[in-house]
């Protein structure tokens, strides 16, 4: 069962940087990753808009494993951009999981 | 068992928090490639390596000692590993390195500098003050830490009085031309890395170089800083033919080197794939970032030869250097033994 965390979806909000409201769930993305990661981006991105954090949360390895070669934000037909999305999600699990946090 | 990220990234953050680096360096270390240029000390304009060729010895011992741990029992020592940290700088042990390597990568500044003085170009250099400017921070989301250690950097530039700065690697030149504005209030440095300061000088080839050359782009170059025709345009008028992988330019392929630090098994996976993909079209690379370099150098296979754009440069543009004797003589065997896309015109 997916729960739906009405926090996560209100802190993925106020990250001004967090945007992935335009994807058209192509797939282009995903083809071109060099990762080969499926996860990567649209599913991943699907997640936070609906506030499935336990889902996100699910997939730590998949967020940090992306190189931020941006291949597929310079192929984005919707122009997303996705790598500052997922460097938003990094410092989000960062904060939250870690306690990244200036001592 | 992997090697827990939030330990691993706890330990650089801790070091950059502290210690005002992500591998601390000692002060010798840094700038021992400027030692007999007499580059002046800070003015209006810098050549601000950024600690990232240094670093490369450093980061690809680690690397490999990372890639033996990875999925062994000592994993579960890296919160230990994090606590002593605060204390002592062990992340200095776990990463000895070879005086050849640590002399090669000084070569390449020592190279960037003489091409500048070569195109009539004067700066200076802030020797030991000169920070790392916090990429791999800023790729991790770790966006405290990186943003203090961007406000240092920024302080130390305006501090001393400086205008312009000449970057040396793509991830420096990203950083502090694309990222400080958005992260800095009143930032107001002058950024470009020192292949677009050469291409615009359209300096005078001074021996051609008569040999064929497969590039790598970086990623980070091309796509972010759009960085992509200088190097080739300083190459060609050296006489280098150049061979182009079907994914080059702005759709170059990563060569794996930014997952380095948190999973070094995957990073040498990318790391040879991209190698391959090289080897198909010669058997001479160049890259222009250290890190990109690291990388297909460690994942090789046997003949390739792997070496920074700098080293080429040097040879066709500057009258004299010492390194370039012996330079055509040296490739002129590599001709003809290209394989795949032939040279681009």
């Amino acid at each position: 069962m997916m729960r739906v965390n009405p926090d996560f979806l209100e802190a993925t909000k106020l990250m001004d940087r967090f945007n992935a409201s335009a994807c058209i769930n192509c797939g282009s993305c995903t083809a071109l990753c060099p990762m080969e990661i499926s996860l990567l981006p649209r599913r991943l991105f699907r997640y936070v808009l609906l506030g499935l954090e336990g889902k996100v949360l699910e997939n730590i390895p998949s967020i940090y494993s992306c190189l931020l070669c941006k291949m597929c934000e310079d192929n984005c037909p919707a122009e997303v951009p996705i790598v500052e999305n997922i460097r938003a999600l990094r410092t989000y699990i960062n904060r939250k999981r870690y306690g990244l946090e200036r001592s | 068992m992997a090697l827990p990220i939030g330990k691993v990234l706890g330990i650089l953050s801790d070091n950059l928090e502290r210690r005002k680096a992500i591998l601390p360096l000692p002060v010798g270390k840094a700038t021992a490639w400027a030692r007999g240029l007499d580059i002046p000390f800070g003015g209006e304009t810098v050549l601000y390596t950024g600690h990232m060729y240094q670093l490369i010895p450093w980061i690809t011992t680690m690397a490999a000692s990372l890639e033996r741990v990875e999925n062994s029992w000592v994993t579960r020592f890296f919160a230990m590993g994090r606590v002593l940290n605060r204390a002592i700088n062990i992340s200095r042990f776990m990463a000895l390195t070879h005086q050849p390597e640590e002399r090669a990568y000084s070569g390449i500044l020592r190279n960037i500098a003489r091409l500048l003085r070569a195109s009539g170009v004067e700066f200076g250099y802030l020797y030991g003050e000169e920070l790392y400017a916090g990429a791999l921070l800023y790729d991790q989301g770790v966006d405290e830490v990186f943003t203090m250690q961007a406000g240092r950097v920024s302080a130390l530039l305006h501090k001393k009085g400086v205008r312009q700065v000449i970057t040396v690697d793509p991830h420096t030149t990203n950083m502090l031309r694309s990222v400080y504005p958005k992260k800095i209030n009143e930032y107001r440095i002058e950024v470009k890395s020192y292949l677009e300061l050469l291409a615009e000088r359209d300096p005078k080839c001074v021996r051609q170089l008569d040999l064929d050359l497969v590039i790598h782009d970086s990623c980070i170059y091309a796509r972010n800083e759009e960085v992509v025709g200088q190097p080739r345009e300083l190459l060609r008028n050296a006489g280098v033919r150049l061979h182009e992988p079907e994914l080059s330019g702005r759709l170059t392929h990563c060569c794996g080197g930014p997952i380095e630090s948190l999973f070094p098994g995957r990073a040498q996976e990318i790391a040879k794939k991209r190698t391959e993909q090289l080897s198909g079209c010669g058997d001479s690379v160049t890259t222009m970032c250290p890190i990109c370099m690291a990388n297909i150098k460690r994942a090789s296979i046997r003949g390739l030869k792997v070496r920074d754009i700098s080293e080429y440069l040097v040879a066709a543009y500057c009258p004299g250097a010492s390194t370039l004797q012996g330079y055509a003589r040296k490739h002129s065997s590599w001709k003809n033994q290209f394989r795949g896309r032939g040279p681009v015109s």
